[in-house]
């Protein structure tokens, strides 16, 4: 029984990664840059619910939503800002200024709100499912990540594959140039990228921090990496693989603490990461990408 | 009436001047065939007429409009459509996805879908694959692909960029035999090209470009039987 628990709890920490990583993978699939801002997003997001919800008494439901809009305002405001005027730039140049509006947006926490930690309180108020005559737990929190990701997933899909925008940012992603000769605004359908990135990113934000109630100006940096690990793990570019590479990494971490090392956990997911990436170098659904001629 | 203007059109990549001040019409109705060899200027002045590279001075007219400075995505809504150098379409995406995005800029549904029939009627052959990617089409399945998009934006003016490179002879022909055909229609037809003779041959009007400047224009058949074209470019 104690399996189960920890396996569902390891899905539910994954949905959060693969949520996170979805924001990685369409942004690189459409910008081929790494956009190392984005976990600290998930910790603006954290902080808007901190601040409406539990500082303001603000009902949950309006919490939430001020939390997405300031996310994805945040996230077209980045890309528009630091990332746009470096198009066409060296990668590395992209790569830097990500990394510094990380450390931008984390001194700005650290500025307004101070490095001590805040008591998050959950927005999941639906009661624990009792399974197995109670011996086996499932926590709302757990319930609602998972089905929150299933539902933001199967959406995402249907978007892309259905809809006008959606097949604008598959063809932006192949090739921008064109994209452009097909009257597809690019800098528009990059910014939409970024805009829906940073809105699940701030989900993401708020059902780790549910489940885990601590808030620093940090907090979004290490589930940044592992969601950004996640991504690589599934294949980055890969929408499919962003879920899949999302939950195996929640299920391996939890599965690692509970049975080998906690302390360990880290080292072993990232080791899996490697020897994942040597056996397959594009990640499990990741493509062979040609280089054109 | 002039639907394409170019206007002592002047482009630089950093300090080299790729193009020397040209100047040329494209008339409502015609196809203008534009020429020369590689490095003339051909495709950067399709690059500038599109937008991919800005012009450093001069003018560009699209039905009367100045788009010099217009973004290119929305010279596509004014009735242009281009058929790009090496076809590219989307590899990942379906045929059927690709043609869709020709239309991208298209709001009414019955008019795309009439569109739709109008392409897969022209070219049997998109519409027996279209649930394929269109990466594994063949090289000139590929290039009808992307004739069949630009058409799906349904065009006053399509631009087309060596559409019969790297295909085979007789694809080489049935493309230009489609291109005449997409003329009869009513469809204006800018064509760059390294083919001349099949060029000129379907052409009204003619440019030759060299090194960045138009040296030689005017009617194309009469172009065909110039001795300088002959030497230069249908290798007599």
């Amino acid at each position: 029984m104690s399996f189960i628990s920890y396996f569902i709890n390891g899905l539910s920490l994954g949905s959060v990664y693969a949520l996170i990583a979805l924001g990685y993978t369409m942004v690189y699939g459409i910008a081929k840059m790494l956009n190392f801002a984005h976990g600290d997003v998930i910790m603006v997001g954290c902080y808007v619910v901190f601040v409406t919800v539990i500082n303001l008494h603000l009902p949950v439901p309006v919490g939430i939503l001020l939390s997405i809009l300031i996310c994805t305002a945040l996230g077209v405001t980045v890309e528009r800002v630091a990332y746009k005027p470096l198009r066409g730039a060296s990668s590395l140049a992209v790569l830097i200024t990500a990394i510094g509006v990380s450390y931008l947006l984390q001194n700005i926490a650290l500025l307004i709100f101070g490095a001590n930690m805040k008591t998050f309180t959950s927005v999941v108020s639906i009661p624990p499912l009792k399974l197995a005559g109670g011996r086996l737990n499932i926590t709302g929190e757990a319930l609602v990540t998972v089905a929150s990701c299933v539902v933001i997933m199967v959406g995402l899909t249907a978007f892309i594959k259905k809809s006008k925008a959606g097949q604008a940012m598959l063809a932006v992603s192949e090739d921008k140039g064109a994209a452009q000769l097909m009257g597809i605004n690019v800098n528009g359908t990059i910014a939409l990228t970024f805009a829906i990135g940073s809105a699940l990113a701030a989900v993401a934000g708020i059902l780790l921090c549910s489940t885990y109630p601590s808030l620093t100006p940090y907090t979004g940096a290490m589930p940044g990496i592992k969601a950004f690990v996640a991504a690589v793990f599934g294949g980055i570019g890969s929408i499919p693989g962003a879920f899949v590479g999302g939950l195996l990494l929640g299920v391996i971490e939890n599965l690692s603490k509970a049975y080998i090392s906690s302390q360990m956990a880290d080292a072993i997911v990232f080791a899996v990461l490697i020897i994942v990436l040597l056996v397959k170098p594009t990640g499990i659904l990741g493509r062979q990408i040609h280089e054109k001629v | 009436m002039a639907i394409l203007e170019i206007e002592d059109l002047e482009v630089h990549y950093g300090m080299i001047k790729a193009l020397k001040g040209i100047s040329f019409q494209v008339e409502e109705g015609s196809i203008v065939a534009l020429i020369g060899a590689n490095g003339a200027g051909k495709t950067t002045t399709l690059h500038a007429i599109t937008g991919l590279v800005p012009s450093s001075s001069g003018r560009i007219r699209l039905g009367g409009h100045d788009i010099t400075k217009t973004p290119g995505y929305k010279t596509v809504e004014m009735g242009m459509a281009h058929v790009p150098e090496g076809r590219r379409v989307f590899s990942q995406l379906t045929v059927y996805e690709n043609l869709k995005l020709g239309a991208y800029t298209r709001k009414n549904k019955q008019e795309v879908a009439a569109s739709l029939e109008m392409v897969y009627g022209r070219f049997p052959r998109l519409k027996e694959r279209r649930n394929q990617p269109a990466g594994t089409l063949s090289g000139g399945e590929q290039q009808m692909l992307a004739m069949g998009r630009s058409l799906m934006s349904h065009p006053r003016i399509i631009v087309m960029d060596e559409p019969s490179m790297g295909l085979s002879p007789i694809y080489v022909n049935e493309i230009f035999d489609i291109i005449a055909q997409i003329h009869r229609e009513g469809t204006t037809v800018l064509l760059v090209e390294q083919n001349a003779k099949k060029a000129l041959s379907i052409a009204d009007q003619a440019y030759v470009l060299e090194t960045g400047s138009i040296v030689l224009s005017g009617d194309a058949k009469e172009l065909m039987d110039n001795e300088d074209v002959k030497r230069a470019y249908l290798s007599e």
